[in-house]
């Protein structure tokens, strides 16, 4: 295992002095160990999320990042203008995607950066080799981030903790192993980045720390959609900050610099463009905007004003005139259509039931479901209990900073709630939370422990709880076992914090390290059994289909298809258009002559599905059928979902729903399964993935043909027939009338060419 | 004798000319053609006679326009000695120009080593392969069908000398032969179908006959094959194999099944193959199998002292018509592959061809990378190839390295000869990239050692 990570200058600059000042002062000591501690997170930071390379290999992830991944290459090979303007013909055919407009670029420039950075170094590296280690490498930064982050919110011992959990934090780890080339790999970074600028921004009212903190966000607006979530927070806390009466200079100039420039900046970006000044989840923002102007211009008024009453007056005047302009703004640009009104993915976010009901899109995949309990307590375990108490620190030392903390906290975990994946950005302040309370009490509790003589200080039995008593600090006489206490709870904290350790590296390893392209199992005799199939099918598409062939498939594995097997798609896992995909679902849940009008109008000349009846492999597309039912019935209401149950119930054997057993999905995944034995005693044609008997053995495919198995049958890949030609009782009447017309003398003329015609005669 | 088919009677023309050694004459010829695979290897032993009255030095071989095409090794031996006690000396082979040569035919010449005399005669035996000359009839078959092939040759040797007797025998892998052409005597037997013996034929007679067989050997074509052979002087030779492979025999056609392929083992897709084999030099290291999105995880290593086999799978059988591309990497330790010459000059000595059994390869690029600063490159090889020389950057290089091109065509395993490239190169290179990255670091701790001591804030 090969591990970078950036030397520490001021940890060898100590060490070259060594010689001369043997004796360290306190401070360079201090200092030493810090450095060499941050470098050690930042190497583990790396470390922990390799697990996959080492177990499989170094390869790209899931689904989304095999897009990412292609954008890339093409990025690296043709350049940036050609990215820019690139019109993807191999995706959702026949429309195609106009990818330089529809994408958040950040990922892709970032590792072609890195990339032509490497190779200006001569350092010969393979761009996947860079797209896989980009996530961990981030992931490095971001503990460096983290840690000054704390530090400017509590002091630099919280830094170092928050640091070190933010740097295993499964949450985390998550979406940012190796491999795992998604935008959030690099956006947490960039999300992290901008709040500590910004927080930065307002602790100093610097005009250059609002500017970096602009440039933060506009590196988050190009790398990921979630940057919505920056421009809402930011205002919401500016908005906190007014009314609890904090209202500053300092926040006057973070804010607008941060503001203005941030949306000049993120304008840039084709896919956001003018959506920053027009869409509702942007309105927000300019509404505080406009507020913080109001706040300054009343506050020069009463400079001027030195008559209180007067300036009541005036205040009630300007707010009411102020909050009536803009309702009435808001009100006229959303009923001229300028301002256009929330999504439903940002519905969806603040009323969890929402997507159930209007987008069967969002609600089919599994990360936009509510979250679990149990989901919380595996990404966070004990941050989850020290969430609580860290909240408790920053409201005792209730500062500008800690009220960002405390806000970003509590609006991120409401979302965490909503959505499994925005766990994710809840990580970071959940992290930071935790480490001031670990770092606290750690800090309160090692005051006590090395408190020198019991009779200069006092404390008192009820220190045993926590860090409360500490923090109070002088107190009542029973010192001895306040001491024994303190170190009790150390160790304790300590044990606490190593279950930790133990509990992120082993569910990194467990958990968050498989790539889902390759699925592993344990085989009879305890082995390793690897299923390669869609690699195995992929390539097959790769190397023995016609270059132009398209494929049908659901869209989750669209773009894994066009970056792998490199075919064009109908649809993939950019989701932009609905009607698209239900076309598909409606192809799949049709009657194959039905679906087969349905394919030969999209031109699909290979079908592809995912069945895991052999293997027992349950994602598979039985399995997500009822979504392809549901999507498709939202657009077609000739597809009913009642057709394809049973009583309510979802059924694949003998007592199945007829339109179930005859339809596109069913015959393709078990066509000819019924003449296989899966396990031994069980019955030919029996569904490992479902553990039934199928109800349909004897399927019979008139317009598609299997062309490509995989060999432990995952992926099914059926090629459509051309249309039949035509039989001679099909030829237009008006060419048997003119034949029969001529004279007797020229029959035996007939063109040789049309043999039909020959025996029609004859 | 009387030849039944077809006889190109062209030799009164050759008199015409001077024809190239109107005194030899071939006393007996016997050719045997092996078509257990795709792969044809013909033996052909010649007795060669002299009759002229000057002493004859070289023998001429004859091939027909397409045969030349498809041509991809002739190699001849003078043999002495009895049946137990028989010595091969190689002789020899390059291609010549006659001018007589009938419908462009065209020649190789054996140069004896001695030359023959008035009355000698001398026995040679020669061995000529053929690639890509089975054609497949049907061109399309379904997963359940066998294979069948066309093989079309001459039953009499073409020659540019009169033959006096000769016979051919033609072995098919299998006993299922659909037809072949009849030019009296023919026998078949089993697996063996003779032609001759035919007495006095002139020179460049010929009688086209085709032989429809069974054929279901693995039709392995690998279309390019690119082999980096890098060499550090550290200590590691990094072998990189980049395949195309194709199954060249019938086209797949219809459906793939499989639950066919699977359960009736034999049964089905019986021309088709999913196995390949790499026989590797020993003390083969970090071996790796992969291909444009990934690892692919089915090969197997053997690794003995003598030799290391790599028995790889594709991802998928291959049909007739499906293609597989993918790399293969492997380390070997310098010691066994890098020497010096006498003059001081460092040479590699590697093996040309293809690892892969019974592959044939359409077009072979060898490429050495020589160490960064390596100078006059020179490539021996046993046969000639194209030769031209590249640049490469790799890992800190600033000037390159040169890389030594080697390309060839139509490649059999029985290319699988050693080959050498001698360069001169100066050990104080090696020092070079450790030397650079030493200094990067130095300089980077300096400027932070720097950076800590200089206090470049305005305010005091």
């Amino acid at each position: 295992m090969v591990v970078t990570s950036k030397p520490s200058p001021m940890a060898l600059d100590l060490l070259h002095s060594l010689p001369k000042t043997l004796k360290l002062k306190t401070k360079q000591q201090e200092l030493l160990i810090r450095v060499a501690t941050l470098s050690l997170i930042y190497v583990l930071a790396f470390a922990t999320r390799l697990f996959s390379v080492l177990r499989y290999e170094s390869m790209i992830h899931e689904f989304d990042p095999y897009f990412n991944y292609r954008t890339t290459l093409f990025l690296t090979r043709h350049g940036f203008s050609e990215f820019w303007n690139w019109f993807d013909s191999e995706s959702w055919y026949p429309l195609g995607r106009i990818v330089g407009g529809t994408l958040y670029p950040g990922l892709m420039l970032t590792a072609a950066a890195i990339h032509s950075l490497l190779r200006f170094l001569r350092l010969a590296v393979h761009i996947r080799e860079v797209c896989v280690l980009t996530a961990p490498f981030f992931a490095s930064n971001t503990t460096l981030v983290a840690y000054f982050f704390a530090k400017e919110v509590w002091d630099s011992g919280a830094g170092l903790v928050a640091a070190a959990l933010i740097a295993v934090c499964p949450g985390y780890i998550s979406r940012s192993v190796a491999g795992s080339y998604d935008n959030e790999g690099v956006a947490i970074f960039a999300l992290l980045l901008t709040f500590y600028l910004f927080v930065k921004a307002v602790n100093t009212g610097s005009l250059a720390w609002a500017l970096a903190s602009a440039f933060g966000y506009f590196y988050m607006v190009s790398a990921w959609g979630g940057y919505v979530f920056i421009i809402n927070l930011v205002p919401l806390y500016v908005l906190v900050l007014l009314v609890t009466g904090r209202y500053s200079l300092r926040l006057y100039v973070a804010y607008n610099c941060m503001y203005v420039v941030g949306m000049l900046l993120a304008m840039q970006i084709r896919f956001v463009g003018f959506q920053h000044v027009q869409s509702g989840e942007h309105m927000a923002a300019m509404g505080v905007f406009f507020l913080l102007q109001v706040f300054f211009f009343l506050d020069w008024v009463r400079h001027l004003l030195s008559d209180t009453k007067l300036f009541q007056a005036f205040l009630r005047i300007t707010v009411t005139s102020a909050v009536a302009v803009g309702a009435v703004a808001l009100g006229v640009g959303m009923a001229s259509g300028y301002i256009s009104p929330w999504t439903g993915r940002f519905y969806s976010l603040l009323d969890p039931t929402y997507a159930k009901d209007h987008i069967p899109i969002i609600a089919s995949v599994s990360e936009h479901q509510p979250t679990a309990w149990s989901s919380f307590m595996f990404d966070f375990h004990i941050l989850l209990f020290l969430f609580p108490a860290g909240l408790y620190f920053c409201f005792k030392r209730l500062s500008d900073a800690t009220i960002f903390l405390v806000l970003y906290g509590l609006t991120s975990m409401y979302f965490a709630g909503v959505m499994v994946r925005l766990i994710l950005v809840a990580t970071p302040a959940v992290c930071l939370i935790s480490a001031i309370a670990v770092s606290a009490t750690v800090k309160n509790l090692t005051r006590l422990v090395r408190a020198k003589s019991p009779s200069v200080q006092s404390g008192s039995s009820k220190g045993t709880s926590t860090a409360k008593s500490s923090s109070k600090g002088v107190v009542d006489n029973s010192q001895p076992f306040q001491k024994n206490g303190a170190i009790v709870l150390l160790l304790g904290a300590f044990y606490l914090l190593s279950r930790y350790a133990i509990h992120c590296t082993w569910v990194t390893s467990e958990a968050y390290s498989s790539p889902s392209i390759v699925l592993a199992a344990r085989g009879a005799h305890g082995n390793r059994v690897i299923f390669d199939d869609y690699r195995e099918a992929y390539f097959w598409l790769r190397q023995n289909t016609p270059p132009d062939a398209k494929v049908m498939s659901w869209w989750d594995y669209g773009y894994q298809i066009t970056a792998m097997g490199n075919r064009t798609v109908i649809v993939d896992n950019n989701t932009w258009n609905n009607t698209h995909i239900a076309t598909v679902g409606r192809a799949m849940s049709s009657y194959e002559d039905e679906a087969y009008e349905i394919m030969r109008s999209l031109d699909v000349d290979y079908v592809l599905v995912v069945f895991g009846g052999v293997t027992g492999y349950s994602s598979d597309d039985i399995n997500k059928f009822l979504w392809m039912v549901r999507i498709g019935g939202g657009v077609f209401p000739v597809i009913k979902e009642p057709d394809y149950l049973v009583n309510g119930e979802y059924r694949v054997d003998k007592g199945a729903a007829p339109k179930m057993l005859n339809c596109l999905m069913y015959k393709l995944s078990y066509y000819r399964f019924g003449e296989l034995t899966t396990e031994y005693g069980k019955p030919p044609g029996y569904d490992r993935a479902r553990g039934v008997e199928i109800g349909n053995k004897d399927i019979k495919l008139e317009y598609l043909e299997e062309a490509f198995t995989t060999q432990n049958w995952i992926v099914r890949i059926y090629k459509v027939k051309p249309p039949k030609n035509r039989l001679w009782t099909n030829f237009e009447y008006v060419e048997l009338v003119e034949l029969l017309l001529l004279p007797l003398s020229s029959w035996k003329v007939i063109d040789p060419l049309r043999p039909e015609i020959n025996i029609l005669i004859v | 004798m009387a030849v039944l088919t077809l006889l190109l009677f062209l030799s009164f023309l050759s008199i015409a000319h001077s024809s190239p050694s109107p005194h030899l004459q071939i006393a007996n010829a016997e050719r045997r053609i092996d078509l257990a695979s795709h792969i044809i290897k013909v033996y052909l032993t010649l007795k060669v006679e002299n009759l002229g009255t000057s002493p004859a030095s070289e023998v001429h071989l004859a091939f027909s326009p397409t045969e030349v095409e498809h041509l991809a090794i002739v190699k001849a031996a003078a043999t002495s000695g009895k049946r137990k006690k028989k010595t091969y000396v190689p002789l020899d082979v390059k291609s010549a120009e006659l001018p007589d040569g009938p419908n462009g035919t065209k020649f190789f010449s054996i140069t004896l080593l001695t030359p023959l005399s008035k009355g000698e005669t001398t026995t040679l035996e020669v061995l000529y392969i053929l690639t890509h000359s089975l054609e497949p009839f049907p061109v399309e078959i379904s997963q359940s069908e066998s294979q069948l092939v066309y093989f079309r040759d001459s039953a009499i040797l073409l020659s540019p000398y009169h033959v006096k007797q000769q016979t051919t025998f033609i072995k098919t892998p299998s006993t299922r032969v659909e037809s072949f052409t009849v030019v009296d005597p023919t026998n078949r037997a089993g697996k063996e179908l003779k032609y001759g013996p035919y007495d006095n034929h002139p020179p460049y007679s010929y009688s086209p006959v085709l032989v429809h067989f069974e054929n279901n050997s693995p039709f392995a074509v690998v279309e390019e094959l690119e082999r980096e052979i890098e060499i550090s002087h550290w200590g590691n030779l990094q072998v990189t194999e980049r395949y195309s492979l194709v199954h060249a025999g019938a086209r797949h056609k219809g459906v793939f099944s499989r639950v066919d392929y699977q359960t009736r083992a034999g049964g089905t897709g019986v021309s088709s193959f999913k196995h390949l084999l790499a026989k590797l030099p020993p003390r083969v290291h970090s071996v790796y199998y992969r291909d444009g999105i990934g690892n692919i995880s089915s090969s197997h290593l053997r690794t003995d002292s003598r030799k290391s086999e790599l028995e790889i799978e594709p991802r998928y059988p291959l049909f007739g018509g499906w293609k597989a591309t993918f790399v293969i990497g492997y380390g070997l330790p310098l010691e066994d592959f890098l020497f010096e010459s006498p003059d001081g000059r460092r040479y590699l000595n590697f093996t040309f061809g293809c690892p892969l059994a019974e592959t044939v390869v359409d077009k072979l690029i060898v490429k050495v990378v020589l160490p960064e600063g390596s100078k006059d490159p020179t490539a021996v090889t046993p046969f000639e190839v194209e030769q031209h020389l590249e640049i490469k950057y790799s890992y800190l290089d600033v000037v390159g390295r040169t890389v030594v091109v080697l390309v060839k065509r139509n490649v059999v395993p029985e290319h699988n000869t050693p080959f050498q490239v001698y360069y001169s190169f100066n050990p104080i290179f090696m020092l070079a990239e450790p030397l650079m990255l030493v200094s990067t670091f130095f300089l980077l701790f300096l400027a932070s050692v720097a950076y800590l001591h200089i206090d470049l804030s305005i305010r005091k």
